[in-house]
């Protein structure tokens, strides 16, 4: 009936002392996705990511990662996952494919098998003529892909990739977007938490949006969108009295809008529609509607 | 009489977790993916360390052995030189081991994140911290050597015994290295260390009958060296080129394995503390 699951989890909670950071989370990966998970920082992304490699353990919930269930048998799901941290956690002073080597043997390939898997990486990476080069000589762009094919050394069935093109220029993040839409391609499931909303809308088949804690809207983005923005959208440019003026009266018409800060956008128009520049409705502006104008 | 059954069925609760705890603990692949990633990273610092693991002892036993050796020509029945020679040997151990652990457990899981990196593949903390360990007891074991061979160079006859000092060297190597580990889990930044250094290594790097024979100090000092698994080291290398001493020697093997034991379970706990939140 339904797609087996990559990575299921029900009421997931976890506590940092008087924190909650996650707070009740259902989240399905099914196989062969590549799911998004959206949300303003501090909203539990990272803490559910450290979740599923049980470098953190939830207080309450069930966690199944590739039909293990977790913390008991996390070992076994880190085996068939790859992990793209936020963080760059190369080894600097080793060279590109010493640092792929290293995780050939991490990852207990066998003996024949990881020659073959470090070519397989470095073609991944496109980093065959840098092979020698030692990481902190390489670019930031380099450092990225290198992070993201030690990964896949073991042909994981599962990538969790955490923010992947946080910090990095539009050339660079172009780049790594095609690295993930190949691996998407080829059938590997992907759980990837970003706070770029493009980035979502380009890759992801699902989006869940994330909001202190939990989940607060799960579906395709274009279904997201429709559901919760409607199909188009006005910006409403002005002064700020201008700007109020605009939101009560769409507010009053019983519109939704949101704040984008140079403008007003007024949401899931029908017909009558106020004074503006018409677009079509997008991710952000249900990110924005269900997460909250202002940061806490 | 369902309270039996009832009984029966936590018993085997309790047996299955247990035995599921069970497998999958310090798996060899493991401990083989941590320890290559140090062999690997070694081949790109070798130089340097294995420079002051030679250099550093070697001006110990030139400094206390011809500055000392000068004044006082023989201590304990033993030729200074050859005294001081087979002293450091233990304070090699300690300085490569200990140092090694602290500062570059703590530059791994903070500054590098490299733990981060190895616990997100299947590695468990037991695993990382007993490889780690392992991997630094191994060199400290080889270092250790040097200033035996150093003293040999300056008049100090080889002996059998002396191929059983790496081995000891190992061997507390390893208790000192899980010792590192340890305070740099428990530490908050890396100048706690001076703490640790100043009131924990320094006493012990000289109440450890390296530089002078503990019946120099106050009885209750010489008690509370007995404590101390340098002076077993310290003991066991002596012997180990002099002539073992049977039981007192057996002892002194045991107060070091105790100690690498101890020191070991201790690390990996507050390690797991501090790596997994």
């Amino acid at each position: 009936m339904t797609a087996p699951l990559a990575i299921r989890l029900r009421g997931v909670v976890k506590r940092f002392g008087p924190i909650t950071a996650v707070d009740g989370l259902d989240l399905d990966v099914p196989e062969g996705a590549c799911v998004g998970l959206l949300g303003p920082n501090g909203a539990g992304k990272s803490t559910t990511m450290k979740m599923l490699t049980a470098q953190a353990i939830a207080d309450e919930g069930e966690l199944t990662v590739l039909g293990h269930t977790l913390p008991g048998a996390s070992k076994q799901a880190r085996a068939e996952c790859g992990v793209v941290p936020q963080l760059d956690n190369l080894d600097v002073t080793l060279t590109v494919e010493q640092n792929l080597l290293v995780f050939a043997f991490l990852y207990r390939l066998g003996r024949g098998e990881r020659r073959p898997a470090v070519e397989r990486a470095l073609e991944i990476a496109k980093l065959g003529d840098r092979r020698d080069t030692r990481v902190d000589k390489l670019s930031g762009g380099m450092r990225r892909r290198l992070l993201i094919a030690r990964a896949l050394v073991h042909r994981p069935r599962l990538v969790l990739l955490d923010e992947p093109t946080v910090g990095l220029d539009p050339q660079v993040r172009q780049e790594l977007w095609a690295l993930i839409d190949r691996l998407r391609s080829e059938g590997t499931s992907i759980l990837m938490s970003t706070h770029y909303i493009e980035e979502a809308e380009r890759l992801a088949d699902s989006v869940t949006i994330m909001s202190h804690g939990r989940a607060v809207a799960t579906g395709a983005p274009q279904a997201l969108i429709t559901e919760h923005a409607g199909r188009e959208a006005v910006e409403v440019y002005g002064p700020p009295p201008k700007l109020a003026e605009a939101e009560a009266a769409a507010r009053a018409a019983g519109l939704a809008t949101r704040r984008t800060g140079t403008s007003v956008a007024v949401l899931r128009i029908n017909g009558d529609a106020p004074e503006g520049e018409r677009r079509p409705a997008n991710l952000e502006d249900v990110f924005v509607l269900l997460t909250g104008e202002e940061i806490a | 009489m369902p309270h039996g059954v009832e009984r029966r069925a936590r018993t085997q609760l309790r047996s299955g977790r247990l035995s599921a705890e069970r497998v999958g603990r310090l798996e060899r692949p493991a401990l083989l993916g941590v320890l290559m990633r140090e062999v690997i990273n070694f081949s790109s610092y070798w130089r340097s360390t294995t420079f002051s693991a030679t250099v550093e002892p070697t001006i110990y036993l030139l400094a206390f052995g011809f500055g000392f050796g000068s004044l006082v020509s023989t201590v304990g029945g033993y030729d200074y030189v050859e005294f001081v020679g087979t002293g450091t040997v233990a304070t090699a151990v300690l300085f490569s081991s200990a140092f090694a652990a602290m500062f570059g457990t703590f530059i791994k899981y903070k500054f590098q994140r490299t733990y981060d990196a190895i616990l997100a593949a299947p590695v468990d903390t037991e695993e990382l911290a007993t490889a780690e360990a392992l991997w630094i007891a191994l060199r400290a074991g080889v270092y250790g050597c040097v200033p035996l061979l150093v003293a040999i160079v300056f008049g100090l006859d080889p002996s059998w015994g002396m191929l059983l000092v790496p081995f000891f060297g190992i061997v507390a190597g390893f208790g000192w290295a899980c010792f590192g580990i340890l305070a740099s889990a428990i530490a908050t930044s890396i100048e706690n260390f001076n703490y640790i250094i100043s009131a924990g290594l320094t006493p012990l790097f000289l109440v450890a009958g390296t530089f002078f024979p503990l019946t120099q100090l106050p009885e209750w000092a010489q008690t509370l060296a007995q404590l101390n698994p340098l002076y077993h080291l310290v003991q066991l290398v002596r012997h180990a080129a002099f002539g073992f001493d049977g039981w007192a020697d057996v002892g002194h093997v045991a107060v070091l394995v105790a100690f690498a034991l101890l020191m070991w379970r201790l690390a990996i706990w507050r390690l797991e503390k501090r790596l997994v939140d």
